[in-house]
């Protein structure tokens, strides 16, 4: 690995970091359950960068995207059943604030 | 409440648009289309179907819930948005020259010769997603 490529890799990793930052702050901070699943959504982007840029300078590209066109499939499956799952709490509880979900409350 | 929302599902789809491009400029076009198609494009669907079914929510709960949002983190979005204007101006990022041609083989044959166990993973997550949105939806009998 070049000095070049590892200086373009440290300059990437610390905005990943906030956008890891981000998305955490939104699933924390919000009460609303779409609204966490799009904070979820932003760490699944920042974690396909993270192996987008590790195939870049590493040179193995090929491999990065066949990894990250693995992920992209297992995030529309997780996100239509999430979706799936937030539209039944509404109907069934006219809210999708999570603390007032309480069905599952052992 | 819905226009808020609907206003974060057009963020997220422009996030996965800057994404894609940022994607093709580090040498994966293949998977930069797959983002900009799939999760630029089919998520945001997915979310806007989603909160097309809800309704909104009153305005005293609308402001109850701003206060509630404000009292617990505050100070975050403020340190993200410093910490990135900082590390932009004082990191003095160089002009990377990232049009490097890709080495190693080709991500067809990636994915088809060497990765095939997980092209039946992902053929068996698909499977699992539809039938959790088949048993979500179903009709239950009364």
């Amino acid at each position: 690995m070049s000095p070049d490529t590892l200086e373009l890799f440290r300059y990437f990793v610390i905005f990943i970091i906030l956008l890891f930052i981000s998305g955490i702050y939104c699933i924390l901070v919000s009460f609303n359950l779409i609204r966490a699943l799009i904070g979820l959504e932003v760490l699944i982007k920042a974690a396909t960068l993270l192996i987008i840029l590790a195939g870049y300078v590493s040179g193995r590209s090929a491999l990065a995207q066949a990894i990250v066109i693995t992920l992209i499939v297992i995030e529309i499956a997780v996100m239509v059943v999430a979706g799936g799952v937030a539209f039944w709490a509404f109907r069934y509880n006219k809210t999708i604030d999570p603390r007032r979900l309480s069905n599952l409350r052992g | 409440m819905t226009i808020r929302l609907i206003r974060s599902i057009v963020g997220l789809a422009l996030t996965s648009a800057i994404l894609s491009v940022i994607m093709y400029r580090l040498n994966s076009p293949l998977a930069a289309v797959f983002e900009l198609s799939v999760c630029s494009g089919l998520i945001s669907v997915i979310f806007i179907t989603t909160v097309s079914f809800t309704q909104r929510i009153s305005k005293e709960r609308l402001l109850i819930r701003r206060r509630e949002r404000l009292a617990r983190f505050l100070y975050l979005p403020f340190i993200i948005i410093v910490a990135g204007v900082l590390l932009m101006q004082y990191l003095k990022i160089p002009q990377f020259d990232l049009s490097v041609p890709a080495k190693g083989p080709d991500v067809r044959r990636v994915l088809w010769n060497l990765r095939h166990l997980d092209l039946l993973g992902q053929v068996i997550i698909l499977l699992a997603g539809v039938f959790g949105v088949v048993i979500l939806f179903k009709e239950t009998d009364k």
